[in-house]
């Protein structure tokens, strides 16, 4: 019994705690979750070739055959050929090579966003949600501010007061996205709160921020996990959008977006060029939502869709 | 109902203050402020101040905030910095264009959803659910531009049986105006399509596990008659929550949309002012977005109480 307390203090469980079967089911909680993922057939694929992905964009300096910007204006718009496997743009650039450093643009500049999402939503609506009153009141009006205009037209509002930019457009993204990430993080600490534990927590005078940190953080976190992935696929979608739009990713910087933009301008010439960059960044949203799906139904009745 | 209008209509009011101070607030966020911005490449210091004196730029912030608010609540939208044409006649003119994409696109995404949704829904586990379920995860992941560049590719570079860009009024023809809207609508559809299925799926196979589905089925109603009758109803509001999920995404969805396809609508409108840092014309969109968008939030939350009594209590 011993050795289930001193887990049982370090993840406190969501379900109310009954009789001790509770607690024998809960030690190996963790180690139930990553068995459920993994028996989820189409979740573990997605995780495959999310890492496939993220390997080959972070080590597209090392493997890819060209440079993103290397130029060889006699070959240009060629098809598909043993130098070139998936041929060349307008400026003879190799397709693969660029894909392969624009993907690392793309998939860097969406972390980025969730991270700074998270920073930011994650604190505010674990706040918020335990300590409810005016505070919570006020971070929910502010959420519901933002959550007023679509993402999209609000980040490039947003650039368009400061200027383009690929950072710019993904700390602007970020602002735009905490609220998501807050609502989640804030309902899930709702339900957490009115737990016993806590009510526990709190009579034999544990301060707020220990309860916070050891007993409601690790609570909310599946809950965060799962919105973190589908926010990541939203991310993705929204950096391609922006530079698309010529607002994120400038030339000669090669980002899926701007690939996608430059191969609509030559779609009479070349339209196998506009072909590969959504081939990509539609297999990259497709893993982050199933990874996000796989960990839902991992993680169980702990975690209620938001 | 009315009171309940009422009483969402007011509770709009702060929150619309708030967000129009947002918004006016933007222009803080300029380098330089928007007389720099505005006044192009080496402007003298006379030009500067002569420009800050005509927007009122000297005045102090919340008194800019303030004028732009009353002038706004006396329905004046400010001018161009671009052209000076009026905020709201500019917006006016291309909303018949944002319009009628965005209520083809939820017809759309209504019956594909709906039929994929039914389809899954009644066989749960059969081959027809496994495949709108593929469906709809692929509608999910497809980025709408992209499927836009593909139809534009397919059907009107190499098919050429369809126009790739440009947009003919409802009153002018109206098999030019479907046919110019038809790629668009249907590239973001994509989306919402994949969300009304997947609602309609989870909404339908709970409902086939209800008492009152088996005693119909019991007193020998043919298949067809108990998801007509019993099953569609209950259909309806997967349909309204994914609409009111989506709305949001799909105005934001149509600045992309009508750039790929020519549209002259409002999306277009607001990326053009982004690009030539039209402020007063980004403000008016932005705030005129935003009601629209708490609008229909609102809509959807009443139309829960229209189609299931059962919520209209809390």
């Amino acid at each position: 019994m011993t050795q289930s307390d001193s887990v049982d203090l370090r993840k406190p469980v969501t379900a109310p705690v009954g009789d001790g079967a509770d607690l024998v089911e809960h030690v190996s909680r963790g180690r139930a979750t990553l068995r459920r993922f993994r028996a989820n057939k189409s979740a573990v694929v997605g995780c495959v070739l999310l890492l496939l992905i993220i390997i080959v964009t972070a080590a597209a300096p090392l493997i890819a055959p060209y440079g993103p910007a290397q130029v060889d204006i006699s070959d240009r718009l060629s098809g598909p050929t043993p130098e070139h496997w998936l041929g060349t743009d307008t400026l003879g650039r190799d397709t693969l090579s660029r894909l392969m450093h624009g993907g690392r643009v793309s998939l860097a500049a969406a972390g980025l966003a969730v991270l700074i999402a998270t920073v930011i939503g994650l604190p505010l609506g674990l706040i918020g949600g335990y300590f409810g009153g005016l505070v919570d009141w006020l971070l929910d009006r502010a959420a519901d501010v933002l959550m007023s205009f679509p993402a999209i037209v609000l980040t490039i509002a947003i650039i368009a007061a400061v200027g383009p930019g690929l950072t710019t457009a993904m700390v602007s993204l970020g602002i735009v996205y905490a609220p998501r990430m807050y609502r989640v993080v804030r309902g899930s600490t709702l339900e957490v709160r009115r737990e016993v534990y806590i009510e526990a927590s709190t009579s034999i005078g544990t301060p707020h921020h220990m309860i916070l940190r050891r007993r409601v953080l690790p609570n909310i976190l599946p809950a965060a996990l799962v919105q973190l992935s589908f926010l990541l696929a939203s991310a993705l979608l929204a950096e391609v959008t922006i530079s698309l739009l010529g607002l994120g990713a400038l030339p000669p910087t090669a980002s899926w977006g701007s690939m996608l933009g430059q191969a609509f301008q030559e779609m009479r010439s070349q339209p196998s060029l506009a072909v590969y960059p959504g081939i990509a960044i539609a297999v990259a949203t497709l893993c982050f939502n199933l990874v996000g799906d796989g960990l839902r139904d991992a993680f169980g009745r702990e975690t209620r869709k938001a | 109902m009315l009171r309940l209008l009422c009483v969402r209509l007011l509770a709009m009011i702060p929150l619309l203050v708030i967000v129009s101070f947002l918004i006016y607030s933007l222009i803080a966020l300029v380098p330089g402020g928007p007389e720099v911005a505005l006044a192009g490449s080496n402007p003298t210091p006379e030009r500067i101040q002569a420009i800050r004196e005509e927007l009122g730029l000297d005045e102090p912030f919340l008194i800019q905030y303030w004028n732009w608010l009353t002038d706004v609540l006396h329905g004046d939208l400010g001018n161009s910095f671009v052209d000076d044409q009026s905020v709201w006649s500019a917006v006016a003119s291309g909303f018949p264009v944002t319009l009628s994409l965005v209520v083809l696109t939820l017809i759309f995404a209504a019956v594909a959803g709906l039929a994929l949704g039914l389809a899954a829904g009644l066989r749960p586990g059969s081959w027809v659910d496994r495949l709108s379920t593929v469906t709809a995860s692929a509608f999910m992941a497809l980025p709408y531009f992209w499927v836009g560049m593909m139809l534009v590719l397919i059907f009107a570079i190499q098919m050429r049986a369809l126009p790739a860009v440009g947009y003919v009024s409802f009153s002018e023809s109206p098999l030019d105006w479907f046919s110019h809207l038809l790629l668009p609508a249907v590239s973001l559809a994509t989306v919402p399509t994949a969300v009304v299925a997947r609602q309609t799926r989870a909404a339908v196979t709970s409902v086939m596990q209800e008492d009152y589905i088996r005693t119909a089925k019991a007193k020998g109603l043919h298949p067809r008659r108990v998801a007509v009758k019993h099953v569609m109803k209950n259909a309806a509001v997967p349909v309204v929550t994914a609409f009111g999920v989506e709305a949001n995404r799909l105005i934001g969805a149509t600045v992309v949309i009508e750039q790929l396809f020519a549209l002259p609508g409002v999306g277009k409108l607001a990326y053009f002012s982004v690009f030539s840092r039209d402020f007063p014309m980004v403000q008016g969109i932005l705030l005129i977005t935003a009601v629209l968008i708490m609008l229909v939030n609102l809509a959807v939350d009443l139309s829960y109480g229209y189609f299931n009594p059962k919520v209209k209590a809390s």
